[in-house]
């Protein structure tokens, strides 16, 4: 009898279960909601991570963002290019034609920066800058204790032989974790392509004294603006920047700069055949001139 | 006339008296954790009012047409569960159909009262006080509205308690489960309401 009482209790309850069971599956079917495929499919083209860098909660959030068109087709920047041109594609937009862009640490200075100290406190970029406004004589180089190191999920960046942070660019997604994480703001973001060339420096003093610092800083002479066909890189308060929709990579800025703080860094050889170009050429220009002048 | 007299003191109990979170502990859960906007507060308050009536009105059903003939009551708890969480599911559903705004409004809360303990409550409190159909749905009702009633209070007191001084080691749950504390001693002046 007392088995007999189990197996009715569970035949009803179990009965109960189904007949509600049945209620939900009509009801889905007649309360069906036509979801928009083209999300499941923006999703799918996510990274997938929910890192929520977007500043949307989770992948989904992003997804149902990038549909209503409140977030652009490269809101998530781990996804990649490709799959930003993938989701262009299901959104029926042109694939952007932004080039892949990653990382990039604007300074080299490390051992060449001249320390006012000593920093023996807890190694982190942040806590050195609180000490008397960090150890190092520039007031924008790299700490190198590699804050951005630690915030970087893709084992992207690390600390270069010379003391400042240097990012893998086969590596970086562009995230922007290492960008946050420096408290000097060194690091900023630009295009992969590496034909282009950038300036490893971000100390905004002049001459004598971004000079005295560090052996290795952009003084703000501007002979690079002066030497670019394409006005593409300009003095902007003491620190030349490269405009990177303008520089084609022609390369002719790194073989002038006094300072070497342009990469690719030009060889001595380079330099001094560029300028024994130069000098033939203003030669040649003289006396075309003095010719015109005679005639 | 005792009908509508025995309503009035379910109203006022579950309002006041015997308010489900503070005099009886239920629903603690979605009370600490949607209370920090007026606003969700609000959506969380109507939700909960919804389907505790609602829950009402089908677990009585399904206890004096199901259970009791079949002399299953000892079932209760789990039929009612079984119950709730068809019922949460199934409104969702109608939700999303019928009042799409109403829906992304109540979003993630709507799911979270499948867990609520005061829907049980609200049910199994029906049964032993041998409660009629019209006051067990009342009573889940009114139940919902002292829920309400209860949530919009603290996420009104906790939005202002944003700019309170208070030592830092009980910023966050600490000072929000003392704020519920004194609240709960509050609402304890009302357990000598006669009605009738």
């Amino acid at each position: 009898m007392d088995t007999m009482n189990i197996v009715f209790a569970v035949v009803v309850l179990g009965a109960l279960g189904a007949v509600f069971g049945l209620i939900l599956a009509v009801a889905s079917k007649i309360f069906e909601v036509q979801k928009d495929p083209r999300e499941e499919a923006i999703l799918s083209h996510l990274a997938g991570a929910n890192c929520g860098g977007c500043g949307y909660p989770g992948c989904g959030g992003c997804a149902a963002a990038i549909l209503a068109g409140e977030a652009p087709v490269t809101a998530c920047a781990p996804a990649g290019a490709e799959n930003a041109a993938a989701i262009a594609e299901i959104m029926g937009m042109a694939a952007p034609t932004g080039e892949r862009q990653v990382a990039f640490v604007r300074c080299t200075g490390g051992v060449n920066a001249k320390k006012r100290y000593e920093y023996v406190g807890v190694q982190d970029c942040i806590s050195a800058t609180k000490v008397a406004g960090g150890p190092l004589e520039c007031q924008f180089g790299c700490l190198g204790f590699g804050s951005c190191v630690t915030a970087c999920q893709f084992g992207a960046i690390s600390i270069g032989e010379n003391g400042s942070a240097v990012v893998d660019p086969e590596k970086c997604t562009n995230c922007g974790a290492c960008m946050k994480a420096c408290p000097r703001k060194l690091i900023v973001s630009v295009p992969a392509n590496p034909k282009k060339v950038h300036v490893t420096c971000a100390n905004l003093e002049k001459g004598k004294a971004a000079m005295s610092v560090c052996s290795a800083s952009c003084i703000g002479c501007g002979l690079c603006e002066k030497e670019c066909r394409k006005d593409a890189i300009h003095v902007v308060n003491g620190v030349a920047v490269v405009d990177y929709d303008k520089c084609i990579g022609c390369k002719l800025c790194t073989k002038v700069c006094p300072r070497d703080s342009i990469i690719p860094v030009a060889t001595a050889e380079e330099k001094a055949k560029y300028k024994e170009i130069k000098k033939a050429q203003a030669e040649k220009a003289k006396a075309a001139a003095e010719a015109a002048k005679a005639e | 006339m005792d009908q509508i007299y025995e309503l009035l003191a379910i109203t006022l109990g579950a309002i006041l008296a015997n308010n489900f979170i503070f005099s009886q502990f239920l629903g603690c859960c979605p009370f600490l954790g949607v209370s920090k906007k007026i606003d969700t507060a609000v959506g969380m308050g109507i939700a909960v009012t919804f389907v505790m009536g609602l829950a009402s009105a089908v677990c009585f059903a399904v206890n004096n047409f199901v259970l009791v003939p079949l002399d299953l009551e000892y079932m209760q708890t789990v039929a009612f569960i079984l119950v709730i969480a068809a019922l949460v599911q199934f409104i969702e559903m109608f939700l999303q159909k019928a009042m799409p705004t109403l829906y992304t409004a109540l979003g993630v809360y709507l799911p979270l009262i499948t867990t609520n303990c005061a829907v049980l409550g609200v049910v199994l409190l029906n049964v032993q006080n041998n409660y009629n159909f019209i006051s067990s749905v009342v009573y889940g009702i009114t139940g919902g509205l002292g829920f309400l009633v209860a949530i919009v209070l603290f996420a009104s007191i906790r939005e202002r308690l944003v700019f309170a001084e208070y030592p830092k080691c009980w910023d966050g749950f600490p000072i929000a489960l003392l704020t519920a504390g004194l609240m709960a001693l509050a609402f304890m002046g009302f357990s000598g309401l006669k009605v009738w």
